[in-house]
């Protein structure tokens, strides 16, 4: 069998992701060939070549695919698709917008966000906020997925693939890329990081996040936030955790001020260790936490910060 | 214009969903149902697109047995001018979803359709994207903001890194994110209104579409439980958890 894999970068990085989603190429079995659809993207290419188990970099380089629009890079990975069996995408924002695309045009519906494979068509997802585990067999002759990159462990990257330069520019010439704004962050990924702290409601303002900035630079810690913390304007968009922003799984997650709705536990409640600070002793976010604290966090943060 | 808004009804956001003894599926007997979060912000775009003068006609669809006619309505009652259900028993998978949507698009011809990102259900996040491909329409995924201008229109969308602005050749597909906008609540009124307003039933079957199902559900299972931990009473103890127990910090 052949699989394709979409790389997830951003022309420079290639994210710590796509590791995790080769994992899941290989949970399935076949031949792996890594896709690098970009712009001015060697470095991309360079560190695709390394990743362990794939034999094949196909890379594609042209200003159509510069921002990694929908339109242009699901006609690319269709004139690319007869040669596979499975295409495979890993469930960040990139992937979760252009791989259902991919999969309409070939006609099959798409399985998403999997977090195990049980044979090369039976894959294993969270439904319903993570409230049920749902096996569900593909009936379609080719299989397009996007992976949970939680759900897998990172392959290594000692490889030595070969690269193959495509000379294919596919235009859908529908849309067009007008601006970016980015969030600027010298902290880890918050899907890579080996430690997170997130705020909510609790927190009260965006100035107070400082308090959650110095515990981060001790730990090496990406910060996260609620969606109650993103709706009120304290933080941006991408720091949002949960069943509808970002799934982490760090070996430590601290929440503060969180109460533990559903829906952000569902990004949340497979890291290893979960460290909560409320001050409401009945926040369900105990429910879940190996260790709690009942404590006010204006006096918790700064003293952990200065025992660390 | 025209604007389209595919609705899914789907278990309430607060509930807690159960899985059946028999794993064959998760159990909805008796289940509060609302309208999808996302389709409500979708509903609640279109009609001020219609306020602001941008839009004429709000068309709100959804697949689904007579029961999504009670979503149906909430739409109306929010401002959607008419609604059509196309009646199914089958639980459909994306794919056929999203065929069924484009014969309405054909039937209607809408310059923009708006879906949620995401039916918090089956959190596929993929109708949407399904229907841009089939329609050969562009898309502008997980909105946050959506401006009309001229034979264009501008989205900014939330992704991993922050925000991304493109402008998209009409008609396009839009599919909403949280900070789109705050829903509305119904008024009484316009609840009542609502009942009068035109509602089409079409049968999924009538479509002369091929909607053998691409999936098969093996099993449905409880997710592993987590034990709840500790209450510790001070910072230190908690430090020397982590460092000592958990072995997590050093
Ligand atoms: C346990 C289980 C597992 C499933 N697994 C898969 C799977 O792996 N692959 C697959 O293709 N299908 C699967 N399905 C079927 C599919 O999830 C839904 O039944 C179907 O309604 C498609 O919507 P969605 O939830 O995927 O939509 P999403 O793509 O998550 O929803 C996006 C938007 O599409 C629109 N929309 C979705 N459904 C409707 C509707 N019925 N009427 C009007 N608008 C709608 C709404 O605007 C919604 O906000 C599964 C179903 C179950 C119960
Ligand atoms: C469609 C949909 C999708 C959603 N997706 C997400 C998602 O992806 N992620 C997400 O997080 N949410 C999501 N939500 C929202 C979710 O339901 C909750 O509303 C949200 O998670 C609550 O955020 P919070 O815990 O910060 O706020 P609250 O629930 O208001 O909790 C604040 C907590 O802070 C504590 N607190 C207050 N002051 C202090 C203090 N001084 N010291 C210590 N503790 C204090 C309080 O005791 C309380 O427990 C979604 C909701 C919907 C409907």
């Amino acid at each position: 069998m052949s699989i394709l894999v979409f790389a997830e970068h951003d022309n420079s990085i290639l994210k710590a992701e796509t590791l995790k989603t080769v994992a899941a190429a290989q949970a399935i079995g076949g031949d792996i060939t890594l896709l690098v659809a970009g712009h001015n993207c060697q470095s991309v290419v360079d560190a695709a070549s390394k990743v362990n188990g794939v034999s094949k970099v196909l890379v594609a380089d042209n200003t159509a695919y510069a921002h990694q629009l929908a339109e242009n890079v699901s006609l690319l990975v269709l004139e690319l698709a007869s040669d596979y069996e499975h295409i495979i995408a890993t469930a960040l924002t990139t992937g979760k917008n252009f791989m259902p695309r991919v999969a309409a045009l070939l006609d099959v519906t798409q399985i998403s966000d999997i977090i195990a494979v049980e044979s090369s068509d039976t894959f294993v997802r969270p439904i319903y906020a993570g409230n049920a585990i749902a096996t569900v067999q593909s009936l379609d002759s080719k299989k397009v997925i996007t992976v949970r990159a939680t759900g897998f462990d990172a392959v290594a990257t000692d490889g030595n693939a070969d690269i193959v330069t495509l000379d294919i520019a596919t235009d859908a010439n529908i849309s067009a890329h007008v601006s970016d704004e980015l969030t600027v962050s010298e902290r880890p990924d918050l899907g890579a990081a080996g430690v997170v702290i997130s705020g909510g409601r609790g927190m009260q303002n965006g100035d107070n996040f400082k308090l959650l900035e110095g515990i981060a630079d001790k730990l090496g810690a990406a910060i996260g936030a609620s969606r109650a913390a993103v709706d009120a304007g304290f933080v941006p968009n991408d720091m949002q955790v949960g069943q509808t922003g970002k799934i982490v799984a760090p070996d430590l997650y601290i929440a503060v001020g969180i109460s533990g709705a559903i829906q952000h536990l569902a990004g949340m409640k497979d890291s290893k260790v979960i460290v909560a600070i409320n001050k409401d002793p009945e926040a369900p976010i105990f429910q879940v936490a190996d260790y709690g604290i009942v404590a006010d966090l204006f006096d918790a943060l700064p003293e952990l910060e200065s025992k660390l | 214009m025209k604007v389209l808004v595919p609705i899914k009804r789907v278990i309430d956001y607060n509930v807690k969903v159960r899985v059946k003894p028999d794993n064959s599926n998760v159990d909805l007997a008796n289940v509060k149902m609302a309208i999808n979060p996302f389709c409500e912000i979708a509903v609640e775009e279109a009609v001020r697109l219609k306020e602001a003068g941008t839009v004429t006609e709000v068309i709100a669809v959804s697949i689904g047995n007579k029961s999504c006619q009670e979503q149906l309505r909430t739409a109306l009652a929010l401002g959607a001018d008419r609604a059509i259900q196309i009646e199914t028993d089958e639980n459909l998978d994306s794919l056929n979803i999203a065929k069924l949507l484009q014969k309405i698009v054909e039937e209607e011809q809408p310059q923009l359709v708006i879906l949620g990102k995401q039916a918090i259900d089956s959190d596929n996040n993929q109708t949407g994207q399904m229907l841009a491909a089939l329609t050969g329409m562009p898309q502008g995924t997980f909105a946050s903001m959506v401006k009309v201008d001229g034979d264009k229109v501008h989205v900014t969308r939330e992704v991993d890194d922050g925000l991304q602005t493109i402008a998209l050749n009409l008609p396009a597909i839009v599919t909403t994110d949280l900070r789109l906008n705050e829903p509305r609540y119904a008024s009484l009124p316009n609840i009542m209104k609502a009942k009068r307003k035109p509602l089409m039933v079409k049968a999924a079957a009538d479509f002369g579409l091929d909607l053998a199902p691409r999936t098969k559900l093996v099993k449905v299972t409880p997710p592993a439980t987590r034990q709840a931990g500790i209450i510790v009473e001070t910072i230190d103890e908690l430090v020397d958890k982590l460092k000592n127990e958990a072995k997590v910090i050093s």
